[in-house]
Formats: structure tokens, C-alpha cells, sequence
């Protein structure tokens, strides 16, 4: 077949060793340097606050993946019932993964694990919000099994 | 959203090959199981051969197989090809099109238009043949059956 992963393997690629576990303190510096990296935008406070709200915290999950012990990549979701009419579900806000590091399943793991904690929290559905242009994430999500809900976002503006 | 009859047969053709990339189908075969004109579809392989989505192999046993990187294409790249997916804005002007109500009108229009396109140029080929198998969410299987 003629996939991105079997390219990866003609090129001599060896599977790494993938280990998931939540968020410390010092992966921090990896997450604000690879969210710089992705979106150009450096936003070190943010990502800090993000750390001490949702690191290790009950029905929060600020994760990371190693890939041969090396952090590449995080996710980060959390059980929300604030939608008009919505059930408690589980939401994923943020997802990166190291350029280098990408096709190799870490983000695919991210997200099993973390929808098994959504799971055995007693959650059924799984949700995320995207720019409509964000493809890249768009087709990780959807190749993950994630559809168009029953949800729209809308917006106005307030200048 | 109603898809014209050659990106019909054009997704069916694509996803059809696209499920075993070694295997090779004649138009007929493909026609068949979908019931649709295997003439029509032969015109519509030819567009797909030329964009680079399928290819033709010749001799005996011959037919089609498809070309691509199922983690690659997405439905967009097919559709584009037989349908005007660009924004109804873009398109020449109509009647109507200066006045308040046709400048929200459109406005709206691009809103429906942008989702559209972004849920296409989202969906993989892998990403659609692996949803066959998925279960079908409950507000689209509502949908699905009250239009039935």
C-alpha cells in the first residue's frame, strides 16, 4: 500500500517506543517551544496557567508522549458540561506533536488514552473545536473517528 | 448537498479501487455494484487518470487501479475536479448580487460554502473507507431517516 507509514519504513524508519503519561513542570518549556514552533505565536504565561489548572487535577488531563524517552508531543482535554443542553463530555483543546515526530502514532495514542480516561469517567462523547482552516488537525481528528456534531460555533464582532 | 452524477460516479470509482490499491477493476465491474452507467463512468475514470487518481493497466485482466496515497487524497481533491467548489461570490455576478439583501445573501452563502469545503479537503480517502465501519451518529441517523 502505497501510505505515508510504509514511505517511512522504506526510508529504514524503526518504530520508536511510545510511552504516554500526564504533564510535569519541566515538560512546560518542550509545550511553549513546540506551540511557538506550530503557531508562531510565543505564549509561555498561557501554557504556564494551563500547567497549574489542568496538570494532574480529577476529570482534567494535560498528557504527554515520549517517543524513545524523548517528549514530542501533549494533549490536553477535560469533562465540560457547559453547552446549552449538553451532557457532560469530554473536550480536547489542545493537541501538538514535534514536526519531526509526526506519523508515527504519538498524537493517535494521545488520544486513546485520553478518551479511556473520558471513558472511565463514565463519558460517552468526545468533543473538539477547530478553525475552519486548520487542516492539519482537522483530518487527525476525523481520521480518528470524530465527526460534525449537533453543535456550531458562532461569533460576532464586539470593535 | 446534492453531487452531481460524474462526482458520484467519480468518489464510487475512487473509494471503490482505493479499498485494495493492488486490485485492478474495469469500469464495468465498478458500474455494476453501483448501478450506475458503466459509459459514463468510463468517461469519468479517463478525468480521474489524468488528474493522477487512478491508472489504466492494459492486457488481459486488465482495468483500473487507483494511484494515489489513500492518507493523501481527500474527497475534495476528487470532487474539485467535477464540481465549482470555490466560493458562490466568486463566481460572475447575478442579479441582485449589489443590493443589501443579495450582499448578506452571499455573505451567508460563503458561511455554508467554507464548511463544506473545509469537511471536504478534511476527509481522506483512508479516513472515508475506515467510516464504513463506524457507527453512524445519532442527529445523522435521525436526518438520514427522516429524509427517507
Amino acid at each position: 500500500m502505497n501510505s505515508i507509514d510504509d514511505e517511512r519504513a522504506a526510508d529504514g524508519a524503526t518504530e520508536p517506543t511510545i510511552t504516554i503519561r500526564p504533564a510535569g513542570q519541566g515538560d512546560i518549556p518542550f509545550v511553549i517551544a513546540l506551540d511557538e514552533r506550530n503557531t508562531g505565536l510565543a505564549k509561555p504565561d498561557y501554557w504556564t496557567d494551563l500547567f497549574t489548572r489542568y496538570g494532574g487535577r480529577r476529570g482534567r488531563y494535560f498528557l504527554v508522549a515520549e517517543a524513545d524517552g524523548v517528549v514530542s508531543a501533549f494533549i490536553i482535554g477535560e469533562i465540560r458540561a457547559w453547552e446549552f443542553g449538553s451532557p457532560p463530555c469530554g473536550w480536547i483543546f489542545a493537541l501538538g506533536v514535534h514536526p519531526d515526530q509526526r506519523l508515527i502514532g504519538l498524537a493517535s495514542r494521545l488520544f486513546d488514552v485520553t478518551c479511556e480516561a473520558f471513558r472511565q469517567a463514565g463519558i460517552t462523547k468526545v468533543r473538539t473545536m477547530l478553525a475552519v482552516d486548520d487542516n492539519l488537525n482537522m483530518s487527525f481528528f476525523r481520521s480518528q473517528g470524530m465527526r460534525g456534531g449537533p453543535f456550531i460555533q458562532l461569533e460576532k464582532r464586539l470593535d | 448537498m446534492k453531487m452531481q452524477k460524474a462526482t458520484r460516479c467519480a468518489l464510487f470509482a475512487v473509494l471503490e479501487l482505493a479499498r485494495d490499491p493492488g486490485r485492478q477493476l474495469s469500469a464495468t465491474d465498478i458500474a455494476e455494484k453501483y448501478g450506475i452507467s458503466s459509459n459514463h463512468l468510463a468517461k469519468v475514470l479517463r478525468d480521474l487518470g489524468r488528474a493522477g487518481l487512478v491508472e489504466s493497466v492494459r492486457g488481459a485482466g486488465g482495468g483500473y487501479r487507483f494511484s494515489g496515497n489513500v492518507k493523501r487524497v481527500t474527497l475534495y481533491d476528487i470532487i474539485q475536479l467535477f464540481e465549482d467548489v470555490g466560493a458562490d461570490c466568486d463566481t460572475a455576478p447575478e442579479a441582485g448580487d449589489e443590493t443589501d439583501i443579495g450582499k448578506a445573501l452571499c455573505i451567508l452563502m460563503q458561511e455554508v460554502d467554507d464548511i463544506a469545503r473545509a469537511t471536504l479537503r478534511s476527509v481522506t480517502v483512508d479516513t472515508l473507507l475506515k467510516s464504513t465501519s463506524w457507527p453512524v451518529p445519532q442527529h445523522l441517523d435521525q436526518a438520514h431517516k427522516a429524509e427517507v
